[in-house]
């Protein structure tokens, strides 16, 4: 033992690095907003609800223009299997069925509600025991609930908890790392309401006889995991990690080495390495549904960055149009640049606020300053730094080279679809190259290719 | 609010090292060398490296300009190579050397190539090669006011005893910047705690180096002459400013230690066993033709492929 006996907390863990080779530590900017409580936002206008806010296929609509809806009401369904329903999440009137933008800067069919501003509940059906609840059960609670992967991919949950063989998952992760610069709205969540995070957790547990939990936290939140060791220190199932707090320890396929010393590629699912990894927020949304019988109606976003007269942490109900949590939170102090949904390494840059927080909007940070279009980009000395800080292991500098000619064979031979696109490289580069997007264009004209 | 906003791919955010930074980074940490010269050498040293400095940025300017590309002088790349050329010649050479050997090196070596990160050749090596060649006589001609004769690698060849302490501080003849074994360190460290450069070449390069002479040096373990071979000719300053040049050494991890292996072994069999004392030179630039096949066989395995511990 040794050594070992430092990181094993408890019995039937494996030990871990607690880290990644690679990575960065870019400004973290969460001074900003970190001591800020959460306070909930009232939409003033209409709701807008893209039917796609998740991996899958797009929601069906259930409801139609002029229709009454209720705060709690399912207004689209599941499009599939890979796929997951929406709830309104204020009363009104259902005003147009229409594509609208969101971040992306896509037009997708969305689901116009003109908030009533009564804000007049559904009759919430009666949960069963937790205790009397069957597998099948859960899950479906889970995939009805509408809950997707919330920190940032939006990968249907209820997919996720359902691998084939899940008496081989060994490992349930929650994903609570928080690694992306400015945003503090899982710390806020494991602070405020680490009960709820613990029972999602169990919850999750339940679901896998032969599976830990594991609640892996970066060490830059000493308070978080004081407070979660303290409450899970009579769980035997359940172990606080402290990660060494680097960008991007909360990519999945990172976490689950840093974790557990497993190593899964691109093409792999954490299932394969008996792992399911979550982020703190669908956690507590799973914990909403099985024990509260709560569909996902609200989500935590940090409203923060330069520009924002007082940064915030809000609980905002899906579908609130970005141009309000900027007004909750004092305005602009100096007029913003550039404005992100998302974090700043792995974000949309959006051109106008005019757009809905969805199931995936982490934070929304905006800046008086662009550092991308302030730094021209020249050539490359083949300095090696974006290869010192690929997370991936692959060599950034030749496969944006293969991509900038094109040449798809070198590219896939290289490892270019290892890639995650976490941003490492371009952050790192000396000579200010875009490597991150022209790796991502080519990984995405590739991926398109092999759907066909 | 009517003005949009900037949009840009991920990530948004760049950290605040830039090419011109690492480069004005290496300039400053040639300076230690480039002082010593001139205080070993005296006025000749100063007014030859200001030549070649002038001379490779006017290059590069003047190129640039004719061809109606974007002037690049600001990166500090070409006082760089006019620095390091400069430092790679004797004090005694005749100013038109600085002017031959610096358009050279930035004409020939860097900007027809391509310009900055396309050259697949250490610019100021390979003009300190061009020149070796061509003037022959002049690049060899170590006499100058402050000493006469040899350089000292040239009398341990010889057979003949060195003062190892002189050699450390610099008080021999040889190359304006390469004496000094004291003040290239002292850049070095600062290169190394800037994280400009690190360990990985020059340390397999030395290591290397210092196997193949006990080995093949015909003295066996012998301190003094391990530490002749260390601080004597271009070697300390090869090691850490030419061959940890980013644009012409391998860019994977396992790549440079065979890199720097590489050179090691080629110095030590120029050195030992070509004609010339010297071998550093001719051993980088041979190692930078090497370089693309060394990268080709040691590409990292990708994380979940094995690479994750890389």
């Amino acid at each position: 033992m040794g050594l070992n006996c430092y990181y094993m907390e408890k019995e039937g863990y494996q030990v871990a690095r607690l880290t990644f080779s690679g990575g960065i530590h870019p400004y973290d900017g969460k001074d900003l907003s970190k001591s800020e409580p959460i306070r909930e936002v009232l939409p003033k206008g209409d709701l807008v609800y893209p039917l796609s806010q998740h991996i899958g296929a797009p929601a069906q609509p259930i409801v139609k223009k002029g229709d009454r809806v209720l705060t709690g009401q399912k207004i689209a369904e599941a499009g599939g299997f890979v796929s997951a329903p929406i709830y309104a999440t204020v009363s009104g009137t259902v005003k147009a069925v229409e594509p609208r933008r969101v971040v992306t800067g896509d037009n997708v069919m969305s689901i116009v509600i003109e908030n009533d501003g009564l804000y007049e509940e559904i009759e919430w059906p009666e949960v069963k025991p937790f205790e009397e609840l069957t597998r099948e059960e859960k899950i479906n609670m889970i995939r009805e609930a509408g809950i997707v992967g919330m920190g940032g991919a939006g990968f249907p949950t209820a997919v996720k908890l359902s691998p084939k063989e899940p008496e081989k998952i060994e490992y349930v992760i929650v994903n609570c790392a928080e690694c992306e610069p400015y945003l503090t709205s899982d710390y806020r969540k494991m602070l405020e309401e680490p009960e709820k995070l613990i029972g999602g957790l169990k919850v999750s547990l339940s679901l896998f006889e032969n599976a830990r939990g594991i609640l892996a936290v970066e060490d830059n939140k000493p308070e978080c995991i004081a407070k979660l060791k303290r409450l899970t220190k009579d769980e035997n199932k359940i172990a606080v990690k402290a990660l060494k707090t680097k960008y991007p320890q909360g990519s999945e396929r990172q976490l689950i080495y840093a974790t557990t010393g497993r190593a899964i590629h691109s093409a792999m699912l954490p299932a394969d390495a008996g792992c399911v990894v979550n982020n703190v927020d669908t956690v507590i949304a799973i914990y909403n549904a099985v024990i509260e019988g709560k569909p996902l109606m609200y989500r935590i976003v940090t409203v923060t960055g330069d520009a924002i007269a007082n940064p915030c942490n809000f609980k905002v109900r899906i579908g609130t149009n970005y141009h309000e949590l900027v007004d909750e939170a004092g305005g602009f102090k100096q007029p913003p640049v550039k404005i992100i949904s998302g974090g700043p390494m792995m974000g949309f840059g959006i051109f106008d606020l005019d757009v809905p927080a969805t199931k995936t909007s982490s934070a929304l940070l905006c800046l008086t300053k662009d550092e991308v279009s302030a730094m021209e980009p020249s050539a490359c000395i083949n300095c090696g730094k974006c290869v010192e800080v690929c997370p991936g292991r692959v060599v950034p500098r030749k496969l944006a080279d293969y991509a900038e000619h094109y040449d798809e064979e070198a590219f896939v031979k290289n490892n270019g679809m290892e890639c995650c696109e976490c941003g490492c490289c371009s952050y790192i580069c000396p000579a200010k190259r875009p490597l991150t997007q022209v790796i991502k264009s080519m990984r995405k004209m590739q991926l398109a290719k092999k759907k066909k | 609010m009517s003005d949009l906003m900037k949009v840009s791919s991920n990530p948004h955010i760049r950290s605040k090292v830039t090419t011109g930074n690492i480069m004005l980074a290496v300039v400053i940490a040639l300076l230690p060398a480039a002082g010593f010269g001139i205080y070993n050498f005296g006025l000749d040293a100063l007014i030859l490296i200001l030549i070649t400095v002038a001379t490779t940025v006017l290059t590069e300017f003047l190129y640039e300009k004719a061809m109606h590309k974007k002037v690049t002088i600001g990166d500090y790349s070409a006082v760089v190579t006019g620095l390091l050329l400069a430092l790679n010649l004797p004090s005694s050479a005749p100013w038109w050397i600085g002017v031959i050997g610096g358009v050279f090196a930035i004409l020939v070596v860097k900007m027809l190539f391509g310009g900055l990160g396309q050259n697949f050749m250490n610019p100021a090596l390979g003009a300190r090669c061009f020149l070796l060649i061509s003037y022959t006589s002049i690049m060899c001609n170590f006499e100058c006011d402050a000493y006469s004769g040899a350089t000292p690698l040239a009398s341990l060849k010889a057979g003949e005893s060195v003062n190892i302490l002189d050699m450390v501080v610099g008080r021999t003849s040889g190359t304006i910047g390469e004496t000094s074994m004291i003040a290239i360190v002292i850049g070095a460290c600062f290169l190394l705690l800037l994280g400009v450069i690190d360990l990985k070449i020059p340390g397999s390069y030395i290591i290397s180096f210092v196997i193949f002479v006990i080995l093949f040096g015909g003295h066996g373990f012998d301190p003094a002459y391990i530490a002749a071979h260390l601080s004597g000719g271009g070697l300390m300053l090869g090691a850490f400013f030419m061959a940890t040049d980013y644009v012409t050494r391998p860019v994977t991890k396992k790549g440079q230690y065979l890199y720097g292996i590489i050179l090691g072994l080629l110095t030590g069999i120029f050195r030992i066993f070509g004609p010339s004392a010297e071998g550093v030179s001719y051993a980088i630039i041979l190692g930078n033709l090497l370089v693309p096949l060394i990268e080709k066989i040691t590409m990292p395995r990708a994380f979940g492929k094995g690479g994750e511990r890389a």
